[in-house]
């Protein structure tokens, strides 16, 4: 008899999981909402410059196809291309429908939606909200979804955090396992699916533009688990950070949309590098590639500002009334966190880990991972960005890939059985709280916080912008030992109320595990392509390398298998990508 | 100062029922440290200023550039966010409290889910048919999104509730934040369709009329929101609303 009420669980409260509980809501689902924190203060609300549709808005002949060809060509031809075309197709509709929701996007004198240019693209595409695009966005999913939990249909478990799914005997997905992080009670909670939406995983590289909640844990916890895990060693760099002792702050790719420049003082005058080398696309070359030529300019030439690690993103050339009304945000960051006005005087900024293109691995239709019952949408799967995401495409993939995962989801739990069997609850409630008791237990004398610091420094120095196989060689026998130091440390604070030091140490068991895919990912993959670049292999090598990573977890060895799957380029052949 | 270490004030209370206690620091200094750094270093190692082991802090951070909200605390006796609080500019010891008008958690953390409820009291959205294709949304001047946009940046961190004489239990106050959130959405031109339940959402116990005029919320906010221009804007459509009502319209 097909269910009637399906009972959904939504594991993270950001853009993609809003987006897949405000779908699977009108579907008639009940849906138990899980956030670590309330969901406005996800991180989506970091996201600055905008969303990208091609909605042609400007005269200028775009068209969903050359999107989905800007999307592909930047992503160097890795993602898989069908899901991909469906996202741009589905774009023009998805803003559409959030301006029917009140987000307040920037307007022409028509009163049309404004749009401005982003990178990896010559046309005008991206949607925006002043700087704030990301927290507008979620702001307005938020609202809708509150409705839902007005009527009833939504509930929310606010400051709860993943710990594992609950798996029965045929590895269908029944549920999942949390810990509320106030009273530290362990419990199971029963669904007809799951959908984890978590984000991305900025903590394991120590400090990025991620916000404190981007751990991977519950990615990582779920790989441990079975679940595959898709090119973990696409890693985006971004340009534009302001380095910080407690984070590296974005700096949106939207001040060089909007005429931002980057240069460094060379021979006495500005060296504006980006638009010397790449004269068509000039400061809005692809991430990766303004990366790379940060850091050749800053490390090869040695032409950082002051000998120091920085480069100047200008925006003092742009009248300052202009500034305020489409970068507002951005500036106020800078001025106070730094100091100075960056309407007067150019900004510092250094490339910061920002976005993990892989993820989670979801089939090519449905965003339904590799166990029954298992759905994944947003940055913690891996089917949109192949290897270097472009800006401004990030939110449009959280919202379409939750759009898909919430109804697929409520179809694959109308047609499902009833669970059965209690015991694989019980089994995994009390898998968790051995984990818990553990560490409560444990009395020996390394410290989470200064494994946390080495992973950070080991994971920026070997896994982002440069890859050498040595060195990250070096880099995976240092995370071994740093996963073998962690069974020896001690938890100092024993509290069983609201004890975060108890929390983050759980959480760094998982950072550890999965920083091994990213590494080992890297390692085996002898080409450049995208944000993976070894200088020993500098060219793309499609004959031997155009294909997903897959990694499952080896619990008998501890540690990741990697093997590979053929990448669906059925739309569009592959060409060299040049900027 | 140039000193080289940084000292903090710290009031902890383990639970919602345990007594509050004030514990000090010392800390490294270390250039462009702002709260969540001190907070980070003491964490690492939770040690008072006279050598004592103690329990790690807890505290609310998320995204570490003001758009979040998590991280409001009291810090030298101002209700404000911690990750744009740099302690070059905080006279020391930099003193750290909870925001007090909300029920304890532990330490620096508090639950501030009425400002969500309230959210809710006041249907603080714009009530669309369904996510299926119906078009884009209506046409609005430049004009029209430089007002409602300011008002949509607030964060929801609390400061402008916690600064509040009349934000307590007692009244049941949804306070400045809230009422601004019902000013955005009745500017909105499918919002204000809406506009007669959110007014009648802030009549009665804990409704505008708790407002005492003491006007902190807009001093206190970090994100420079209007909020008392947004407080007179909703009287004037409640003084419309209520003599509608009374008329029988």
């Amino acid at each position: 008899m097909p269910n009637s009420s399906p009972h959904l669980l939504i594991v993270g409260g950001g853009l993609a999981g809003l987006s897949a509980a405000l779908h699977a809501a009108e579907r008639g689902a009940r849906i138990s909402l899980f956030s670590v924190v309330p969901v406005k203060r996800s991180h989506s609300v970091c996201a600055q410059g905008g969303i990208n549709a091609a909605k042609n808005l400007k005269g200028e002949g775009d068209s969903p196809w050359i999107h989905f060809d800007d999307t592909i060509f930047g992503g160097d031809f890795l993602a898989n291309q069908p899901l991909v075309k469906r996202m741009c197709e589905a774009a023009p509709g998805i803003i559409d429908l959030l301006d029917r929701m009140g987000v307040p996007f920037n307007r022409t004198p028509e009163g049309l939606l404004d749009f401005r240019r982003f990178g990896g693209t010559l046309h005008h595409r991206t949607a925006f909200a002043g700087a704030t695009t990301g927290q507008q966005l979620l702001y307005a999913l938020d609202e809708q979804v509150r409705r839902h939990e007005a009527s009833g249909q939504v509930e929310k478990f606010e400051h709860w955090e993943f710990l594992s799914a609950v798996l029965d005997d045929n590895g269908v997905c029944r549920g999942i396992c949390a810990m509320d992080l106030r009273s530290m009670e362990v419990r199971t909670f029963a669904a007809d699916a799951v959908i984890i939406a978590t984000g991305g995983i900025g903590a394991i590289f120590g400090k990025s533009t991620n916000s404190i909640a981007c751990t991977g844990s519950a990615q990582s916890a779920l790989y441990q688990q079975g679940a595959d895990y898709a090119n973990g060693e696409f890693i985006q760099v971004h340009p534009t950070a302001i380095p910080g002792e407690d984070k590296l702050r974005l700096m949106s790719e939207s001040a060089r949309g909007e005429g931002g420049r980057v240069w460094v003082p060379k021979d006495g005058k500005p060296w504006y590098f980006l638009e010397e080398w790449y004269p068509k696309y000039g400061n809005l070359v692809p991430r990766d590639v303004a990366t790379r030529a940060i850091h050749k300019v800053v490390y090869e030439l040695g032409l950082g500002l002051d000998g120091q690690p920085a480069v100047y993103l200008d925006l003092t050339h742009i009248p300052a009334h202009e500034l305020d009304i489409k970068l507002g945000g951005i500036l106020e960051i800078y001025e106070k966190f730094v100091g100075d006005d960056p309407r007067k005087v150019p900004m510092k900024v250094f490339p910061a880990m920002h976005y993990t293109m892989g993820g989670l691995w979801v089939d090519n239709e449905h965003q339904a991972t590799n166990i029954p019952g298992l759905f994944a949408c947003g940055e913690c799967e891996y089917q949109y960005h192949g290897a270097n995401r472009l800006g401004a495409n990030s939110l449009v993939s959280c919202i379409f890939g939750g759009a898909i995962a919430g109804p697929t989801a409520v179809e694959y739990a109308r047609a499902s059985t009833a669970a059965g069997s209690p015991r694989p609850f019980e089994q995994e409630k009390l898998r968790q709280e051995e984990i818990n008791a553990r560490l409560f237990a444990s009395e020996g004398s390394e410290n989470p916080f200064v494994i946390w610091k080495e992973l950070g420094r080991t994971m920026t120095e070997h896994c982002t912008v440069i890859r050498v196989n040595d060195n990250l060689r070096r880099a995976d026998a240092k995370l071994q030992e740093l996963l073998e130091r962690y069974r020896k440390l001690g938890l100092r604070d024993k509290t069983r109320w609201a004890n975060p030091a108890f929390f983050f140490t759980r959480q760094l068991y998982n950072m550890l595990q999965l920083a091994r895919v990213i590494c080992l990912g890297a390692l085996a993959r002898d080409e450049s392509r995208g944000a993976h670049y070894k200088p020993a292999f500098a060219e793309r090598d499609d004959a031997n390398w155009l294909k997903t990573t897959l990694a499952s977890f080896a619990p008998d060895a501890d540690e990741p298998r990697l093997r590979y799957q053929p990448v669906d380029i059925s739309l569009l052949p592959p060409r060299p990508r040049k900027y | 100062m140039p000193a080289n270490t940084v000292r903090l004030r710290i009031k902890r209370q383990a639970g919602p029922q345990a007594p509050p206690v004030w514990e000090e620091f010392e800390i490294p200094y270390r250039p462009h440290m702002n709260v969540i750094v001190a907070l980070r270093d003491i964490a690492e190692n939770p040690v008072t200023r006279d050598g004592r082991p103690t329990s790690t802090i807890a505290y609310e951070a998320n995204c570490l550039e003001e758009v979040c909200g998590a991280c409001a605390m009291v810090i030298n006796g101002r209700a404000r966010q911690a990750c744009t609080a740099l302690v070059d500019r905080l006279e020391q010891p930099i003193s750290l409290e909870p925001l007090h008008r909300f029920p304890m958690i532990r330490d620096l953390q508090v639950d501030r889910s009425k400002l969500f409820n309230d959210l809710r009291r006041v249907k603080a959205w714009v009530p669309i048919d369904g996510t299926y294709a119906l078009g884009s949304g209506p046409r609005q001047s430049p004009q029209d999104q430089e007002q409602a946009y300011p008002l949509s940046r607030c964060i929801s961190c609390g400061n402008c509730l916690e600064v509040c004489p009349q934000y307590n239990t007692r009244t049941d106050y949804v306070g400045a934040a809230v009422i601004n959130q019902v000013r955005l959405f009745n500017l909105h031109p499918t919002g204000k369709m809406h506009r007669a339940a959110r007014l009648d959402a802030l009549t009665g116990p804990g409704g505008i009329q708790e407002c005492g005029y003491a006007e902190n919320c807009v001093k206190a906010c970090p994100k420079d929101i209007p909020l008392t221009d947004s407080i007179a804007a909703v009287n004037r459509q409640m003084v419309g609303h209520l003599w509608g009502k009374a008329l029988g319209r």
